[in-house]
């Protein structure tokens, strides 16, 4: 709790809970990924435990799945240049590129709502079987953690029209990029061994 | 589900428990009201934020369930001493020996450990309070409401009777349909979304606010066991986190990860249960190595014996410790390449264990032992947790353990390290640190007697135990149907009534020194014999802890500030100190995750909706909250530091 | 200080008991102690040398542990100046010593259970000059609360009894039709888990003939503890004899009579001349959920077992 203030280096790492926040967040996300290891582990042993229910290859299309990493890896890029315009000092630059963040962060969550509701069509479910009760999960986990994302920013952007850019916000604006980098690094996995692989086997 | 039908009714023991929870209840209620208290409760401690605060709340549940834990306990012994009673039938027994071991390691242990990790990290580091002052209220709050959720299911909806360790098939929603094993689930999940935010909490507190000058390897060793158990606390709980999701989603919603249908996997509980169970353990024991490290060192009068070999053997326990854990179902089949590969990992978290024991033992070389009743403990803790050490040891050859498995072979096992382990280590380390909270000592007559009957009692109740496993009794037995296992049976109980009286004479202690005791004037309560800075501040601990932080660059800082008079009160470097403000915000936010749950138990959905949605403006609520607390100023620090050293 | 000096008499009694205990000398016959077959032999002995090792580690900490406390307490009469030493805070040597020889211990320890681990998964070699006998194969079962046991050579199944001729290795495949148990019978050797949806293989044998308790170890719900079998262990010929009786005078195993046998509750010992096996394969994908299916709602009932100990069934 000092309250001792730095003079130099990024707003938000110049107060002593401006840094511990930060390696706070950083130990979290490293729970996070023990979280979706977990869930990617669990997949893997479930695999092919399909029953009844479609297949994976069945159902898989690239079409969606390929739009859906381009709009979350286009959103990592621009949240990173929202927190480039921050670090100038620039308040407009930071809320514009978030803005466009949160609308390719919504674009995304509105395709994978239709994929899981195309699946059901086809008779795929968290019911279905051990295969895709796994997939529903996994893939919704994350989903709900780009929901969570998005409702966090918005409140972020109301704080920045409030107070402007004050080691608090610009923390805070720092610590969800961190955030919404790490989901996007999830995304890249499911991408891969969840997609990609359910595709081709 | 109507409201007459979730009551469990039709038991004696069960109607016992109702009328004496409502009349507990309207007596705390009473006692509140009639003396004016309820303000105070609100805000004194249910708002606060002060992380010794914090820690006594955590202590109390923790005794509570220990009692509670306890009174389980006491009805098994009873039930397998006396089968012929008829007193406890298959459906009760098995509902009670589940709720005792969750009780005792997830809502007695590890608040306990908590509770002291709480109140004296801090001070041992020279910091104002946690990193996260409203996260730790919030976590003790998650834990609270999870622990209380956990304790209804006695007399609401019915409790969990799949074991502590809640396998499926066994527990999932065709074969124990009903809220009871919902009531596990949620209760677990409450209130380790709690631990892992503490875990993240400590982690920081100790990594960025260390005193001027302190480095990790000058930290007490205490504070070391810490930082390690919040390692695995942050490694380890995502994994039950994310277990008892999916069995909840299995449950409630439908899914087919461990069930039967759907070409589910029962096997996998196992596994993610185990990832996080093994793991858990070392999260009760290292704290535990930590305060005997602390207990011993200062009255042997000595400085811990090989600082660092302690150090590093706990870090390499806590590696270990996730490498290891199909050693708890070696006969499942997983071939032999498998358990060999687990029974030599097992075998070898033997080595850094041993190493500490020796450490330990050379502490005592060369120094001037003075047998306080917290030394007690923390010397009865050697040769009784070896015992528990060596069978863990012989558990761990595969080959063999298919003999040990499941029997009470298994039992005596862990409880001769988690109790002589951990137990032993929450009463060392609350006795020892006793005067630093509520500003006087535990008797130490009283003392005596509640360590010896419980000392006594232990070897007898679970000795016993190693025997009967060995004969062919299986555990989570409800009756004791073969002959020749009742005598060692009623040796056991009788056991278990000693280490029943400690207990009781231990809380009357509590309430003895309360009313007789001397109060402190020193903050060194033991004969000046205090070595780390917890010491240093005066007794009871100012709301700031340190007026000034010293400047540590060494172990044991507090032997030389005495040596050179130096003390956390250095009149002319006061500065106003910046403390948080206190809030109800976790106590709210945390009784509607609680109310969230609740629904989800029963399945009463928009109750669950309501608390979640709760939850969420709650969030928002946190979000825009922009308090950054107030300062002390010096002249108030000054005031309250003369009176309190008696300048 | 009387406390202190009645405490050191009794921590010496602990590891003494041990001895006494285990040495048999008491009355304790204990079963895990007393194997009856080679499995059991196996792990008994291996058990045993473990023992030695733990009983070695127990005598130093004990003696360390009496040593110090008894040296070192602060009102000894007669303490010297030299017994003080507040700096002593470490010795490199000695830190090494005490590390390398727990980690010889644990080596001296994994030989022989890896060893053994790798028999254990074959059926048990027979004595020197015995000839090799091939393995019996039985089905054993598991379904809440009771034990099937599917003789496919003789073509019998019987329920919550076994037989098996001695000195013959036994080939348990096992399975559960519903929760997760295990096959125990400590005399004869260790267990393994029946789960449904798997077959786990124990090899066990007995080389006495006598009557063994058996039972499933895995606490698996209400029934839990009346879920045992006596194991007729008999020679060649007695056994031989009795399956033909079987065969020829029990009834048949109907699939109805099988099904209703599979629900959740307790029945008494059975016989049928003939086994289940064509009927479901509770170990595959396709059969593990053959029970939770058929008896869901039978599954929320309670069987309130005051009374247990009345019950036939239960030894
Ligand atoms: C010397 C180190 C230790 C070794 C080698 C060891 C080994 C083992 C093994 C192999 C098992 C499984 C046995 C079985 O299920 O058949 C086991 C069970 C257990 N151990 Fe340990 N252990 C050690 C220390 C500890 C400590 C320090 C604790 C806790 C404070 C602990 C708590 C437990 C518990 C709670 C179980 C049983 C859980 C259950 O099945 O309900 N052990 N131990
Ligand atoms: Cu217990
Ligand atoms: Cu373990």
């Amino acid at each position: 709790m000092a309250a001792e203030e730095l003079k130099t280096g990024p707003l938000e790492y110049r107060t002593q809970e401006g840094q511990m926040s930060i390696m706070g967040f950083w130990i979290f996300l490293g729970a996070e990924v023990v979280l979706f290891a977990t869930l990617f582990a669990t997949y893997a042993v479930l695999f092919g435990r399909t029953a009844d229910a479609p297949l994976p290859s069945e159902l898989f299309e690239p079409g969606i799945v390929l739009i859906m990493t381009f709009l979350l890896l286009t959103s990592s890029f621009t949240c990173g240049l929202a927190i480039h315009e921050m670090r100038r000092g620039s308040v407009k630059g930071l809320i514009f590129w978030m803005v466009i963040t949160l609308a390719l962060g919504l674009g995304f969550l509105g395709f994978e709502i239709y994929e899981f509701v195309h699946y059901a069509h086809e008779g795929a479910t968290l019911q279905s079987s051990a295969f895709w009760s796994a997939f529903f999960v996994l893939a919704g986990t994350h989903g709900l953690h780009v929901t969570l994302g998005i409702g966090w920013a918005i409140l972020l952007l109301i704080q920045i029209k409030q107070r402007g850019l004050t080691n608090v916000t610009s923390r805070k604006f720092f610590i969800i990029s961190l955030y919404w980098h790490f989901l996007d690094v999830i995304w890249i996995f499911i991408f891969t061994s969840v997609y990609l692989i359910g595709m081709v086997i | 589900m109507h409201i007459t039908d979730i009551l469990v009714t039709g038991e004696p023991i069960i109607y016992g428990a109702m009328v004496s929870m409502a009349l507990g209840g309207l007596a705390i209620l009473f006692v509140l009201t009639y003396f004016k208290k309820w303000k105070w409760l609100w805000r004194e401690w249910l708002t606060s934020v002060d992380h010794k605060k914090i820690g006594v709340m955590y202590i109390l549940s923790a005794l509570l369930m220990l009692f509670r834990g306890g009174v389980d306990a006491m009805m098994m012994r009873v039930q397998l001493a006396f089968p012929d009673l008829g007193f406890l039938n298959s459906q009760h027994y098995n509902e009670i020996f589940t709720t005792h071991g969750t009780i005792m390691i997830i809502f007695m242990a590890m608040p306990f450990l908590i509770g002291l990790m709480n109140i004296i990290v801090p001070l041992q580091i020279g910091a104002r309070d946690f990193a996260f002052p409203y996260l730790n209220a919030l976590s003790f709050w998650s834990f609270f409401f999870g622990m209380a959720l956990f304790n209804i299911s006695f007399v609401i909806g019915g409790s969990p009777d799949a074991g502590w360790t809640s396998y499926t098939p066994l527990s999932g929603a065709a074969m124990s349909p009903g809220p009871g094993q919902n009531f596990y689930l949620m209760g677990l999940q409450l209130s380790g979304i709690g631990t892992l935010a503490t875990g993240i909490n400590l982690m920081v507190t100790i990594l960025k606010m260390r005193a001027p000058g302190m480095k990790l390897f000058h930290m007490p060793i205490f504070t070391w066991s810490t930082l390690v158990t919040c390692f695995i606390i942050v490694f380890a709980f995502p994994i039950l986190t994310v277990a008892l999701a999916l069995l909840t989603i299995d449950r409630i919603f439908g899914a087919q990860f461990f069930t039967l249908t759907g070409e589910g996997l029962p096997m996998m509980w196992a596994n993610l249960f185990w990832m996080w169970g093994h793991p858990e353990v070392y999260i009760v024991i290292l704290p535990a190595f930590g305060i005997f490290s602390e207990v011993i060192a200062t009255f042997a009068k000595k400085r811990l014996f090989g600082y660092n070999v302690m150090v590093w053997s706990m870090i390499v326990i806590a590696l270990l410790s996730f490498l290891v854990w199909v050693h708890h179902f070696f006969t499942m089949g997983a071939g032999a390449f498998v358990n060999s590969v687990f029974s030599v990992s097992t075998m070898l978290i033997a080595v850094p264990t041993g190493v500490k024991i020796f450490n330990w033992l050379a502490t005592l070389y060369k120094s001037k032992i003075e047998f306080t009743v917290p030394m007690l403990w923390s010397l009865a803790f050697i040769p009784s947790f070896i015992l528990g050490g060596v069978t863990g040891v012989m558990l761990g050859m595969a080959a063999a353990d298919y003999q040990f498995h499941n029997s009470y072979f298994l039992i005596a096992h862990f409880h001769y390290v988690l109790i002589a382990g951990t137990v032993f280590a929450c009463f060392a380390g609350l006795v020892f640190w006793y005067p630093k909270m509520f500003g006087h000592k535990m008797n130490e007559r009283l003392g005596r007697w509640a360590f010896w009957l419980f000392f006594f009692g232990f070897h007898v109740c679970f000795f016993p135990q190693y025997f009967l496993g060995l004969d062919g009794m299986p555990r989570r037995l409800f009756i004791t149907n073969v002959a020749e296992w009742l005598p060692l049976n009623v040796i056991s109980t009788v056991g278990a009534v000693g280490m029943a009286l400690g207990f009781v004479v231990f809380v009357y202690n509590v309430y003895y020194s309360f009313r007789y005791s001397e109060r402190e004037t020193t903050g060194d309560s033991w004969n000046g014999n205090g070595r780390t800075l917890e010491w240093a501040t005066t007794t009871p601990v100012p709301y700031y802890n340190f007026a000034t932080v010293p400047y540590v660059d060494e172990i044991d800082p507090y032997v030389r500030m005495k040596e050179e008079g130096k003390t956390t009160f250095e009149e002319d470097e006061v500065k106003p100190i910046h403390m948080p403000s206190y809030t109800g915000q976790p106590f709210i936010f945390m009784a509607l995750l609680g109310l969230a749950s609740f629904g989800l138990i029963f399945e009463w959905m928009y109750l669950a909706v309501f608390g979640l949605i709760g939850g969420v403006v709650m969030m928002i609520r946190r979000s825009f909250d922009y308090d950054d607390g107030y300062y002390v100023s010096v002249e108030e620090i000054k005031e309250t530091e003369k009176k309190a050293r008696g300048l | 200080m009387k406390a202190k000096h009645l405490r050191n008499r009794w921590l010496g009694l602990l590891p003494l008991s041990l001895i006494f205990f285990l040495s048999g000398c008491g009355q304790l016959e204990m079963t895990v102690l007393n194997p009856k077959g080679p499995v059991a032999q196996s792990q008994y002995d291996l058990i045993v040398y473990s023992l030695w090792f733990m009983l070695g580690i127990i005598v130093v900490v004990f003696a360390l542990f009496t040593y110090m406390i008894i040296k070192y307490r602060e009102n000894r009469p007669g303490r010297k100046e030299s017994d003080y030493d507040p700096n002593l805070h470490g010795n490199t040597t000695i830190e090494i010593i005490w590390t390398i020889i727990p980690v010889i211990i644990v080596i001296l320890l994994s030989i022989p259970t890896v060893t053994t681990l790798f028999d254990l998964e074959k059926p048990p070699v027979p004595a020197a000059g015995e000839e090799e006998k091939e393995p019996l194969v039985v089905y054993a079962t598991t379904a809440d609360w009771k034990w099937f046991f599917s003789y496919p050579e003789q073509d019998i199944e019987t329920v919550n009894y076994l037989h098996i001729p001695a000195d013959r290795p036994i080939e348990f495949r096992l399975s559960s039709a519903d929760s997760m148990s295990a096959l125990w019978i400590p005399a004869l050797g260790g267990q393994k888990y029946n789960m449904a949806g798997m077959m786990t293989t124990l090899y066990l044998e007995a080389d006495e003939e006598g009557v063994y308790d058996g039972r499933n170890s895995n606490f698996n719900g209400e029934g839990f503890a009346a879920q045992t079998f006596k194991v007729y262990a008999e020679s060649e010929e007695e056994f031989n004899a009795w399956a033909e009786e079987i065969s020829n005078e029990a009834p048949e195993l109907t699939a109805e009579r099988y099904d209703e046998l599979l629900a959740p509750g307790l029945t008494d010992v059975q016989s049928y001349s003939n086994t289940h096996l064509d009927y479901v394969k509770h170990h595959t994908r396709e059969g593990m959920g053959y029970v939770v299916e058929k008896y869901r709602e039978q599954f929320k009932e309670k069987l309130h077992l005051y009374e247990i100990e009345e019950q036939e069934s239960f030894q």
